[in-house]
């Protein structure tokens, strides 16, 4: 069970902390256990165990395409692999091998791509992934993951251990808004409710859910009640939270991403499956490539802000029938 | 390795190469040239040197083999079928609607496969990560992988070849099939590799190269190359592009072949007529 504490501070921990606290303690428990990275450990925070572990931390160097392929034969001989890069690489950059020697050939591997979207900051346009969750959620049985706060970090990278195939999670390696109270568990493919309300339903993942909650305690201030949704799961996508969302008539889906490829076509594919007539918007990255800046100066340019989030959420109920 | 015995697996690299052989005359067209200059790699591996159970193809000590070159499938087949891992009659399915037997090598569909390739490049990292993931485990199980002179044209090759080396993998044996052609024609056309046992020394590796067709010569190698402590081992098989197969060989582009009946008879006629003189000479020693 999970209890959500959001009132717009931001969290303690960061996610890098997270991620290298947890892979250590999951090492610590299982010698199956094994973590890559693509000389990035400096920047996940795994460089202190690689230094003390350096059987169970591998560093492969700057060859992302070539660790996919590597943890993909871990799998085959009974390892159970973490691997790190940044999003891009993670995913774009070794596609085909992720696909292949780990997807098509039978192997589970976790894949973490860290600073998704306008978290890449100021390592600018090329570092910056918006089409991420489109390419893995093409992977056939692969799950993917927008990750909004570092409890549930915590929680999935625990929960994937077991996972078989590709699992895919985006996670920021700095802070979020703090959404759950530590020590709750979730469910992979059930989503979170945080909030309900009548008018409308944000439908939200990773970064873009702390800026829905905000948006949610602006528009309650105009008599607004709005439900908000952690698709923290963005595959397998679940069906039930947006039939759920459907019942108040107006739904926006929020996402660190290009609107193309990501959490809204699959909201919207659902809907239309379901039969569910709702007004409907793709709040996103509007097919445009990333480029440098601070975060919150990047979520004012691509319209990632709560403020943006509430025009959008009063174009779709005024669109309501 | 007495005369008895080189003579037993040149006898079982000739049956598997006849096997390959009609194995693509059955389907009518395939990968022969580069399943062809394979064959006596194969039939050392899995004659003599690989610590296998063919009944228990995921027995967790065995040693392992890469066909990274996954186009080599055919040749694979063969030998597999050949060892007992699967009936000979499956050799008859090779692509045909729902088989176990597809062009590339796919260790979910054929028992003894021990990864899937297809995609060039990939079979070196993910050899590279069962070879990392033995040696983690204080296994004596070895790696067999085999690319393509042509497939090295992939980056990736060389990224696990620099893995390799740094982490000292001597687990591992690479194979580099050079029979001078990719698809397009000729290596040095194409995509000139240049000096292949120099880049290998060059990235680190114990490197030796070899009469690929020479069963003696490759097991010789193979045997140098569990001698070669803390780092890996390259053995650059020289070969022939449809080798054993005069009318494969005259053809410019052997990569994929049409394989016609009146081809395919000739061929199975020399390699049968190759076959015959080895046991010829077998069964007068």
């Amino acid at each position: 069970m999970y209890k959500v504490v959001f009132d717009g501070s931001r969290e303690k921990a960061d996610h890098k902390s997270v991620y290298a606290n947890t892979i250590q303690a999951l090492a610590a428990e299982d010698e199956k256990i094994i973590a890559l990275d693509a000389d990035l450990m400096n920047s996940s925070g795994t460089f202190k165990f690689w230094k003390e572990h350096p059987d169970q931390m591998i560093n492969v160097g700057v060859a992302e395409a070539n660790m996919m392929g590597i943890a993909g034969g871990l799998s085959a001989v009974g390892r159970i692999p973490y691997v790190h890069t940044f999003g891009p690489f993670a995913s774009r950059r070794s596609f085909d091998q992720t696909f292949i020697s780990i997807g098509y050939a039978g192997n589970s591997v976790r894949i973490f791509g860290s600073d998704p979207g306008v978290c890449a900051a100021f390592n600018g346009g090329t570092h910056m992934p918006f089409e991420d969750m489109a390419l893995m959620r093409a992977i056939p049985g692969a799950t993917v993951f927008d990750i909004s706060d570092a409890v549930l970090l915590g929680w999935v990278l625990r929960d994937i251990k077991s996972n078989e195939g590709v699992t895919y999670l985006r996670s920021t390696r700095k802070s979020f808004l703090k959404i759950y109270e530590e020590g709750s568990t979730f469910e992979q493919g059930k989503a979170n409710l945080l909030r309900e309300g009548k008018d409308a339903a944000v439908i939200a993942c990773g970064l873009m859910v702390g800026e829905a909650m905000l948006a949610a305690e602006e528009l309650a201030k105009e008599g607004i009640e709005l439900t908000v949704i952690d698709m923290f799961t963005v595959k397998p996508l679940d069906h039930e939270a947006v039939a759920k969302a459907a019942e108040t008539g107006a739904i926006v889906t929020a996402e660190n991403h290009n609107i193309i490829g990501g959490l809204g076509e699959s909201v919207a594919a659902s809907l239309l499956e379901q039969g569910l007539p709702v007004a409907f918007k793709r709040h996103g990255v509007m097919d445009r490539f990333g480029q440098v800046g601070a975060v919150d100066y990047l979520q004012e340019v691509y319209g990632l802000t709560a403020k943006d989030l509430i025009v959008s959420v009063k174009e779709t109920i005024a669109k309501k029938k | 390795m007495d005369r008895k015995r080189e003579l037993e697996l040149q006898e079982f690299a000739a049956t598997i190469r006849a096997e390959t052989v009609k194995e693509v005359a059955d389907l009518g067209f395939g990968h022969i040239g580069g399943s062809l200059s394979v064959v006596e790699a194969l039939a050392v591996l899995y004659g003599e040197v690989m610590k296998i159970d063919p009944k228990n193809p995921d027995w967790d000590e065995r040693d392992i083999m890469v066909m990274s070159k996954g186009h080599a499938g055919p040749a694979v087949y063969a030998t597999l079928a050949l060892k007992g891992y699967f009936p000979m009659d499956w050799l008859k399915t090779l692509n045909k609607p729902g088989t176990n037997l597809p062009s590339h090598t796919d260790r979910l569909k054929t028992p003894g496969v021990d990864m899937t390739t297809g995609s060039l490049g990939q079979g070196s990292s993910t050899a590279t990560g069962m070879a990392l993931g033995r040696k983690l485990a204080g296994s004596d199980s070895r790696v067999f992988l085999f690319i393509g002179d042509g497939e090295s044209n992939e980056g990736q090759v060389w990224e696990a070849a620099m893995f390799c080396s740094h982490y000292k993998l001597d687990n591992i044996v690479w194979f580099v099939d050079y029979n001078k052609k990719q698809l397009d024609g000729f290596v040095e056309d194409v995509m000139d590799m240049g000096d292949f046992q120099e880049k290998f020394e060059a990235f680190g590796f114990h490197t030796q190269t070899v009469d690929g067709t020479s069963v003696r010569e490759i097991y010789d190698a193979i045997e140098a190359a569990r001698q070669a402590k803390g780092k890996p081992s390259c053995i650059i098989l020289d070969t022939v592009k449809g080798e054993g197969v005069s009318d494969l060989i005259e053809i410019e582009l052997n990569h994929h072949v049409q394989f016609p009946e009146e081809m395919a008879n000739r061929a199975l006629e020399q390699v049968t007529a190759a076959l015959e003189r080895v046991r010829k000479e077998l069964a007068n020693v």
